[in-house]
Order: C-alpha cells, then sequence, then structure tokens
C-alpha cells in the first residue's frame, strides 16, 4: 500500500482515536473484567485437555 | 547478547515473572490479567502475568454487546498502529523460543519463493475463521464459545501452559486425553520445522502476526529505504531471514522489524522512523 505523508498521517489518526475508543468502549461494557475472569482460570482448552 | 535479543528475554521474563507458578502448578491470579500483553503469550502459563489478546479475543467474543471484543480489538489496533510487527521480531515470547531453536547447527531450509507465497496467506486464514468468525458464530445463548486457535492450533499454550502444568498437576494429567496428543504433535512440528526453517509459525500460522502484519505499511515505526544511497545490490535481501526483497518493500506484511538488513546494508540506506513518510517506499 503506498499512501503519501499526509494521507497517512491522517489515517494514523483516524486509527488511534478509534483503537482509543474501542479500548474505552470495551473498559465501559465490561471486557475487562471478562478478560480477568477467563484468564485466573487454567484454560483446559489452551493446554490440550479440552 | 545483541540488543535485539536481550530485550526479547527481558519482556519474556517481564510477562512471566510468576515464576513460583511453575514449581507449585498454579497459574497468577491477580488484576493484572486483565491487561492483554502485546505477544503471543499463554495466560495458562504457570508464569504469565498478563492475557494473550488472541485467548482474550476468543474468550470473550461470544458474550460481547457487539459479538466481538471491543477492547481487545482496540488494544491490538493501538499496538499494530504504534508499531506493526516490531512485536513480532522484539516483544514476543514465542517468537524468541523459535529464534533460539534456530541457532542448533544444522542444514538450514530455503523455503521455495511459490511455496512461501502461498502459504503466507494461511495466517491470515487462521486469524479470520479460527481466531474471529468460528467463537462468533458458534457461541450458545450464555455468550460461551471455544476458543478455536487455542484448542486445536496454538503451539505457544501447549508449550508455555500445558506442559508445565501438566508437569506439577497430577489431576491434570489423569484428563489428557487425543486433544493433548494432537496439540503435542503440533508442537513438535512447529519445533522441528524452527530448526530448520526461521521463525515458521511466525511467517505461517501466527494469527496475532497477521493482525500486526496489516499495519506494517502505515504503523508510526517502520522503515525507509533511502532511494539516493540504495545501490540495489540486494545485500538487504540476502541477509533478510523473512525472504524479504528489503530494498523492494522496506515494510512489508512479512517483516518482523529485527533490524538486520538495517546492519547489513553496506551504504546506510536502510533507517527505521516514526516520521510521516517524505516519499513512496
Amino acid at each position: 500500500m503506498k499512501i503519501t505523508g499526509d494521507k497517512n498521517r491522517l489515517l494514523q489518526m483516524l486509527l488511534l482515536g478509534a483503537a482509543v475508543g474501542f479500548m474505552i468502549t470495551g473498559w465501559i461494557n465490561g471486557e475487562l473484567q471478562m478478560v480477568l475472569e477467563k484468564s485466573v482460570n487454567i484454560c483446559l482448552e489452551c493446554i490440550g485437555i479440552g | 547478547m545483541d540488543k535485539r535479543k536481550f530485550v526479547q528475554a527481558l519482556f519474556a521474563f517481564a510477562t512471566n515473572a510468576h515464576v513460583q507458578g511453575f514449581w507449585k502448578g498454579t497459574i497468577y491470579r491477580g488484576k493484572l490479567k486483565n491487561i492483554c500483553v502485546p505477544g503471543l503469550n499463554c495466560y495458562s502459563c504457570p508464569g504469565a502475568l498478563g492475557s494473550c489478546p488472541i485467548g482474550a479475543m476468543q474468550a470473550v467474543e461470544g458474550g460481547t454487546k457487539y459479538g466481538i471484543s471491543m477492547y481487545v480489538l482496540g488494544f491490538l489496533v493501538f499496538v499494530g498502529l504504534l508499531a506493526g510487527r516490531f512485536v513480532c521480531g522484539w516483544l514476543c515470547p514465542f517468537g524468541l523460543i523459535q529464534e533460539l531453536i534456530y541457532k542448533i547447527p544444522m542444514k538450514k531450509v530455503k523455503v521455495p519463493k511459490g511455496v512461501n507465497a502461498v502459504f503466507k496467506w494461511v495466517k491470515y486464514f487462521i486469524l479470520v475463521i479460527f481466531v474471529i468468525a468460528l467463537p462468533i458464530l458458534t457461541a450458545d445463548s450464555f455468550g460461551i464459545s471455544t476458543p478455536y486457535f487455542c484448542k486445536y492450533i496454538c503451539p505457544a499454550g501447549t508449550l508455555e501452559g500445558g506442559i508445565p502444568l501438566l508437569t506439577m498437576n497430577k489431576p491434570l494429567r489423569m484428563a489428557i486425553g487425543f486433544l493433548f496428543s494432537w496439540k503435542m504433535f503440533l508442537l513438535i512440528f512447529v519445533v522441528v520445522t524452527s530448526v530448520l526453517i526461521f521463525r515458521p509459525f511466525c511467517r505461517y500460522l501466527c494469527p496475532l502476526g497477521a493482525f500486526y502484519s496489516l499495519f506494517n505499511p502505515i504503523s508510526f515505526y517502520r522503515y525507509e529505504i533511502d532511494r539516493a544511497k540504495c545501490t540495489g545490490c540486494g545485500k538487504c535481501s540476502r541477509i533478510c531471514k523473512m525472504d524479504i526483497e528489503v530494498y523492494k518493500n522496506p515494510n512489508s506484511l512479512e517483516c518482523i522489524r529485527c533490524g538486520e538488513c538495517k546492519k547489513g546494508c553496506p551504504v546506510g540506506a536502510i533507517s527505521s522512523t516514526g516520521k510521516p513518510r517524505k516519499n513512496h517506499s
């Protein structure tokens, strides 16, 4: 993908804003708690037990 | 030890510093685990202090308001935008493991261009189908779904989580079945191919690398070629262990930002930058 400097910077800023917005939205929706609840228990699927 | 290896080792230790988990056969259960780490690091690794973003993505997909985890997606976009596949080359513990295995002195295999051109797309298939589509489409009415990539493919989970936990935990060992045999087969396959080929999992199978790669052409941190200096000698391409024609495409989707091309360029035409692009490169 070839994008000129100004357009590249604009795209970067838009994506940065979107990324921060997504993370805040996820935090408000309680997704951090969902991640925590999953990760503090041994993931039997991950270790190959299923 | 070169700077990159040092950073890789330091980050691998920092994100897996719960060392007592290894001899107790337990995992860290603290609040830090609601934070994702940037690399592929199974959260069932006894040492893991943070969550694997790929595991976290699959774990919460079915149960979220939008079907996909906004928090994890935002995290991945944020990291990808800042650094692209720099994470792969400098911060991923499983990438480090493959590189250490590659150091075993044995004849190395050069992957034919045609084979590489086809198989490099497999990781995108794994990302779309195993990480995103299947967990969303098969979530039950409680929002619970299977982490398909973690369950059926991920060798990092087997190596970092399965082997240490099963070694120290007799009750878990009693539950071993066909799935563990399959995952061990995949792990052994990745280990063996890592002796012969540089980072085969990163090149062909890793969904996290696949996602970050999309940002290589547009990330803040990227490579530039000084066209005034570049003579087109091709030394950068010969040095590149990911088989990239660096002087033609310094921000290739396959580039893990190891920096070997920069070090090896005889005229210093390759540099890294965080500034906006001045011309097409």
